[in-house]
C-alpha cells in the first residue's frame, strides 16, 4: 500500500524487536469473538488514477454547464490561484492546532492577522480565530449572550437565514433557552413594533441579519436602541460579508456572527466554511473558540500564542460553556490571504461591482410582465422577486434551459411560495442575466 | 551553530542524526508592509453600468473604505505567507507524535479531487437533479463508514468530532424521550476526551465521572452500581486516552442495555480498530468518527474536520435533517423526518472533508486493516525502546498510542513539557502533554502508521538522548527549545493583557493610553 512506508521485512524486524510472534498478538486484548475474520467489504484499493476517475465521474453528474442564481449564504466569487497555492503548502495544510507556539508561529501569526481583518471589517474590537460556519457561529453567539446577560429568552427575526435558525433551535432546546421569532414588514426589514420594551422583557438578545435572508439591509440603529433599552444585546448575523466592503459595519451590534465563505472559500456543496464571532473587548472572556494573542519571549522577541484558553473545554470540562474544539483554521487562512490580495481598494471595488450587477439584474427582471420586487428596502447582491406562479414551477422550467434559478422561498416560508431569492455577483456575466430575464419572459408568456 | 544547539551524548559523541536549526526569515505583520495604492488582485472589468453606492444604498448605509486593510502586491503576499509557513512544523516535515490527535500523512490526491471543477464549485441549495455526484459521494462514504464501524445508519452532517458528540447525545436523548423519559445523567470515565463532558452539558445532561481502576479499565463490579434508572448512557473513549482497549466493553454494553441505557463510543481513536474490530459488533449504540484523524483529511492548523455520527437502527428516526436517501440509483436529500433532532449545521456538513475521506478509503479498501496494524506496531515498537528510559504508569498492552509519565525526569526537575519542548530541538513536534488527566505529567505518544522504521528510530534516539540530558544537564532541557525563531513565550502576561489584533494608526491615536497595543507597532522581530 503506497501510503504505508514499511516493507514486510521491516515489519518482521520490528515485531522481533518487540518480542511479538505476529501482528495478531498485538491485538490480543480485543476478545477473539469480536475480531474480524473476513476482510471488510469496501471498494478498492484504487490507484491514484482510478480515484481521480471516480471523482471526475461524480463531478460530471453535477451542475456543470448550468448558470446559477443561488446565494442564500453561499456565494460564488472570484478566487485567486495564489490562495490555493499557498494553503497547499504542507506547513499550513498538514500542521495541527498551534498548541506548541514555538513551532507554530506561521499559523498563529496568520490567525492574528485574520482576527485583525475580521475586526476591521465588522467594526468590532475583537474577533476569534474562526468557528465551524455561520450557522454555528450564530448559535454560539446566542449562548454567549445568555452567559453575559444571564437571561434565557432570545428574539430572532424571521429574516435570519432559516437554516441558521434551525441550528439555533437544535442547540437551544435542552439548555433552557427560549427562542422566539418576530416578523418583518413590507420593506422586507424587521418589524420594529414587535420589539417594544415589554416584548423584550428579560431577553438576552435580539438577533437580526444584515443583509437579511431576503437580501435587504437592516437599520441596526433603532433595533440596537430597542434591545439596549431592555437590557438585551444586539446580535447581527452577516452571511454575505462582502457587503461590508461597501456597507457601514454593524458597530451598533454587541456581537457579530459572520460567515466568511465569500472571501476565497469555494462553495464545495456547503462546506467547509468559516464562521467568525466578533464582539466588544469587554465580552472577550465570554467568547467561544480560539484566540491568538501577542506575546514576548524571554529575549523580548514578538511572537504569538493561543490565549485566554481557560474559557475552553479542555480546561473546564463539565463547567465548559462551549464544546468547540476543532475550528476552521485552514479556511481562515484562505480568507486572510484572499483579503490581503484584494486589499483596501480591491475589496471596495469588488463590493461595488456586486452592487452594480445586482441593480442591473433588478432592472432587467422588473421589466418582465408579472414579475414584481416585493420588498422596498435597500439590497446588496441579493433580492427577492415574486412571480405570478409558484417559484418551484418556474425553476423547473429554467432548469430545462440550463439555468439554476433563484432560490424558491416556499421551502422556508410556505406562505411565500411565489417568491424567490435572486443572487448576482461579479462572476455572473451580463449575458446570463439577460438570458435569465428572457427565459422568465418566455415561460410567463407561454401560460 | 551555537554550542547549545548541538546534540551530544553525555560522553560527547554526536549521535543524533535528526537535529538542526529551523530556517526562518524575519517577517512582520502584513499590515506593517502595507503601502497605499497597491493590490494583489485585478478584477475583470464590469460589464454593466456602474452605480453610485452612496446613491443606491443611501447615505445611512454606505461605508467608505475599510480602514486597516493592507495594500500589498501579489509577490509580497506570496513571500509573506511562504515565510510564515516556514515557522510551522507539519506532518510533511516529520513525525507529529501527538497522542489522540492521529497526525497521519495527508495524501495529496485528496486535495486534488477536492478542488475539481464540478465538486468544489457546487452550491448546497442547487436541485438534487444537478447534485447527483455530490449526493452519491456522501452516500458512498456513508456506506464505507458503516462497514468499517459495523453500525446501521449515519449522519455526515456534524463538522467536528465535538459536534458529532453533541449530535450523538441529542440522538440518545430523543430516543429515550420517545421511550418515556430522557433520564438525567451521562457517565464518563476519567480516561475520556476533554470535549466529552462539555458536549454532555450542551445536550442538557449531568456528567457523572467514573474512576478507572489501577489497570486503566472500568471496574465492572463497581460500574453496575452506577447504572441506575437516571443514567441515559455511558460515554466511553475506546481505546481510551491511555491507548488501552477496554476489555469488557461488550459486557459494559450489556449492563447498560439491561437497564435501558445506551453506550456511546467516542471514536476518536478508531485508528487502532479499523479493519480489526467493529464497535457495532461489540454493542455500541452511537459513536462518532473524526474523519480528520482516522481518514487522513488534513488538520490544516486546527481544522476543518468532520465528525460523522454512526448509529444503530433504533436511533435512525431521530437523525438530523437532511438525510441522503437513495432509490434505484437516484439520490435525494430527505427533509421529511418528523422525529428528527433538527439540524446541527446549515446545508450538508463539510462536504469538502467528506470527499477527501472517501478518496482515502478508496485508496485502501479492505487494506485499511494494514494501516491499523502498522499504527499499533509503531506504537509498540516505540514503547519497547523507551520503557527503560521513561516511567510507564499503566503497564497494559498498548494499542496505537502509548502513555509514559515524567516521574523519572521529575527527580531532576524536568517535567513533561520541558521534554516536549526539547523534542523540538531534535526536529520533532512534541507529543501530547495534557492527556490523559489520570496520568500526572503524561507523555502521550501516537506515531500513526505513516512513520517509517527510520523515523521511529530517530524519534527513539531523540527521546533517549533527552532522558540522558535530563540527568546530566537538566537546565538544557528546562530552557528548551533553543533552535526556534522565538523561545517560550510569556503566555501568562499574554493572557493578562490580551493583544488580540493589530491596530491601525488612527485607532491608536484615538486611544488615550496606548497600553499593550503599542508594541504591536514595533516592527523589528526575531
Amino acid at each position: 500500500m503506497r501510503y504505508l512506508p514499511k516493507s514486510q521485512s521491516e515489519r518482521r524486524e520490528m515485531l522481533d524487536a518487540i518480542g511479538a510472534k505476529s501482528i495478531e498478538t498485538l491485538f490480543e486484548t480485543i476478545p477473539a469473538k469480536y475480531r474480524l475474520r473476513e476482510p471488510l467489504k469496501l471498494p478498492g484499493p484504487l490507484s491514484e488514477m482510478e480515484i481521480i476517475d471516480y471523482f471526475k465521474a461524480r463531478a460530471a453528474e453535477n451542475s456543470r454547464g448550468y448558470t446559477s442564481f443561488l446565494g442564500a449564504g453561499v456565494y460564488q466569487h472570484v478566487r485567486s490561484v495564489v490562495t490555493d497555492a499557498l494553503v497547499q503548502r504542507g506547513e499550513f495544510l498538514t500542521s495541527y492546532t498551534p498548541y506548541q507556539a514555538e513551532i507554530s508561529q506561521g499559523t498563529l501569526q496568520g490567525i492574528f492577522e485574520f482576527q485583525t481583518l475580521m475586526s476591521q471589517l465588522t467594526g468590532q474590537e475583537v474577533a476569534n480565530a474562526s468557528m465551524y460556519d455561520g450557522s454555528t457561529a450564530l448559535t454560539e453567539s446566542v449562548l454567549m449572550a445568555e452567559r453575559i446577560t444571564r437571561r434565557h429568552r432570545v428574539l430572532v427575526a424571521k429574516t435570519v437565514h432559516p437554516e441558521y435558525r434551525e441550528v439555533l433551535k437544535t442547540y437551544a432546546k435542552h439548555l433552557g433557552l427560549h427562542v422566539e421569532e418576530f416578523g418583518f414588514t413590507a420593506s422586507g426589514q424587521v418589524d420594529l413594533s414587535a420589539l417594544r420594551t415589554e416584548a423584550l422583557n428579560e431577553a438576552a438578545a435580539v438577533v437580526v441579519q444584515s443583509p437579511n435572508f431576503f437580501g435587504v439591509l437592516e437599520k441596526l440603529g433603532p433595533i440596537a436602541e430597542a434591545a439596549h433599552a431592555a437590557g438585551a444585546l444586539l446580535i447581527d448575523c452577516v452571511s454575505e460579508p462582502l457587503s461590508l466592503g461597501i456597507v457601514r459595519p454593524p458597530q451598533e451590534a454587541d456581537i457579530v456572527a459572520l460567515e466568511a465563505q465569500s472571501f476565497g472559500v469555494p462553495p464545495s456543496y456547503g462546506g467547509p466554511f468559516v464562521g467568525v464571532i466578533a464582539t466588544r473587548e469587554k465580552f472577550v472572556r465570554q467568547m467561544p473558540g480560539r484566540l491568538a494573542g501577542e506575546a514576548l519571549d524571554a529575549e523580548g522577541r514578538r511572537g504569538f500564542c493561543l490565549t485566554l484558553a481557560t474559557r475552553e473545554q479542555h480546561i473546564r470540562r463539565e463547567k465548559a460553556t462551549s464544546n468547540i474544539c476543532t475550528n476552521e483554521a485552514l479556511y481562515a487562512l484562505v480568507v486572510t490571504i484572499h483579503l490581503c490580495l484584494l486589499g483596501k481598494e480591491g475589496l471596495r471595488e469588488l463590493a461595488a461591482q456586486n452592487l452594480s450587477k445586482t441593480r442591473f439584474a433588478q432592472e432587467e427582471l422588473r421589466k418582465i410582465p408579472g414579475v414584481a420586487l416585493p420588498f422596498s428596502g435597500a439590497t446588496f447582491n441579493e433580492f427577492t422577486v415574486e412571480f405570478p406562479r409558484p417559484a418551484d414551477e418556474m425553476n423547473q422550467k429554467l432548469l430545462a434551459e440550463k439555468i439554476i434559478g433563484p432560490l424558491a422561498l416556499g421551502k422556508y416560508y410556505p406562505e411565500h411560495s411565489k417568491r424567490a431569492l435572486v443572487c448576482v455577483t461579479e462572476v455572473t456575466p451580463r449575458a446570463e442575466i439577460e438570458r435569465l430575464a428572457a427565459s422568465l419572459r418566455k415561460i410567463l408568456a407561454a401560460n | 551553530m551555537n554550542e547549545k544547539h548541538t546534540h551530544r551524548e553525555p560522553d560527547g559523541a554526536e549521535r543524533i542524526k535528526k537535529a538542526g536549526r529551523h530556517v526562518s526569515q524575519s517577517e512582520g505583520l502584513i499590515f506593517e508592509k502595507s503601502v497605499s495604492g497597491k493590490r494583489g488582485i485585478e478584477l475583470p472589468p464590469l460589464d454593466v453600468p456602474a452605480v453610485d453606492p452612496a446613491k443606491t444604498l443611501g447615505a445611512e448605509f454606505v461605508r467608505d473604505r475599510v480602514e486597516g486593510f493592507p495594500e500589498v502586491s501579489e509577490i509580497e503576499v506570496i513571500r509573506h505567507f511562504t515565510r510564515l509557513s516556514t515557522w510551522n512544523y507539519a506532518i510533511d516535515l516529520g513525525m507529529y507524535p501527538l497522542g489522540s490527535c492521529t497526525m497521519k500523512y495527508n495524501p495529496r490526491v485528496n486535495e486534488f479531487v477536492a478542488r475539481l471543477e464540478g465538486l468544489a464549485t457546487e452550491h448546497p441549495l442547487q436541485p438534487d437533479a444537478v447534485s447527483q455526484g455530490c449526493l452519491r459521494i456522501i452516500h458512498d462514504l456513508q456506506k464505507c463508514l458503516l462497514e468499517v464501524t459495523g453500525m446501521d445508519a449515519a449522519s455526515l452532517e456534524p463538522v467536528a468530532g465535538a459536534q458529532g458528540e453533541l449530535t450523538g447525545l441529542l440522538l440518545i436523548r430523543a430516543y429515550l424521550e420517545s421511550k418515556g423519559g430522557a433520564r438525567k445523567k451521562i457517565l464518563i470515565p476519567d480516561s475520556a476526551h476533554g470535549t466529552n463532558p462539555a458536549s454532555v452539558v450542551i445536550a442538557g445532561y449531568e456528567v457523572q465521572n467514573i474512576k478507572s481502576n489501577e489497570r486503566g479499565q472500568i471496574d465492572i463490579a463497581h460500574f453496575r452500581e452506577f447504572v441506575t434508572d437516571e443514567v441515559a448512557a455511558l460515554m466511553i473513549t475506546n481505546p481510551s486516552t491511555l491507548g488501552v482497549y477496554e476489555e469488557n466493553i461488550a459486557e459494559i454494553a450489556e449492563i447498560l442495555h439491561s437497564r435501558g441505557a445506551l453506550l456511546y463510543m467516542d471514536g476518536a481513536n478508531m485508528n487502532a480498530l479499523a479493519g480489526i474490530t467493529r464497535p457495532g459488533d461489540f454493542g455500541v449504540d452511537v459513536m462518532h468518527l473524526n474523519l480528520h484523524k482516522t481518514f487522513s483529511t488534513p488538520h490544516g492548523g486546527g481544522g476543518p474536520g468532520a465528525g460523522p455520527v454512526m448509529i444503530k437502527k433504533i436511533l435512525e428516526p431521530f437523525l438530523p435533517v437532511p438525510v441522503v436517501a437513495e432509490a434505484n440509483g437516484r439520490y435525494a436529500l430527505d427533509f421529511h423526518r418528523p422525529q428528527s433532532i433538527g439540524r446541527v449545521r446549515a446545508y450538508c456538513g463539510n462536504f469538502g472533508v467528506l470527499l477527501r475521506a472517501l478518496a482515502y478509503t478508496l485508496a485502501y479498501g479492505p487494506g485499511i486493516r494494514e494501516a491499523t496494524e502498522d499504527a499499533v506496531l509503531n506504537a509498540n515498537y516505540i514503547r519497547r525502546h523507551l520503557e527503560d528510559f521513561f516511567d510507564l504508569p499503566y503497564n497494559l498492552p498498548s494499542m496505537h498510542e502509548v502513555v509514559f509519565s515524567d516521574a523519572r525526569q521529575k527527580k531532576h526537575g524536568v517535567n513533561t513539557m520541558d521534554i516536549a519542548k526539547r523534542l523540538i530541538d531534535y526536529g520533532f513536534h512534541p507529543y501530547t502533554t495534557a492527556f490523559p488527566l489520570i496520568v500526572p505529567g503524561a507523555l502521550m505518544i501516537e506515531p500513526t502508521e505513516s512513520e517509517s522504521r527510520e523515523e521511529c528510530d530517530l524519534f527513539i534516539d531523540a527521546m533517549r538522548s533527552i532522558a540522558a540530558e535530563a540527568q546530566a544537564n537538566p537546565e538544557l532541557v528546562k530552557t528548551a527549545p533553543h533552535s526556534t525563531r522565538v523561545g517560550r513565550l510569556d503566555e501568562v502576561a499574554a493572557a493578562r493583557k490580551p493583544v488580540l489584533r493589530w491596530q491601525p494608526k488612527q485607532n491608536l491615536d484615538a486611544q488615550k493610553h496606548l497600553g499593550p497595543h503599542e508594541k504591536t507597532l514595533v516592527v523589528p522581530t526575531a
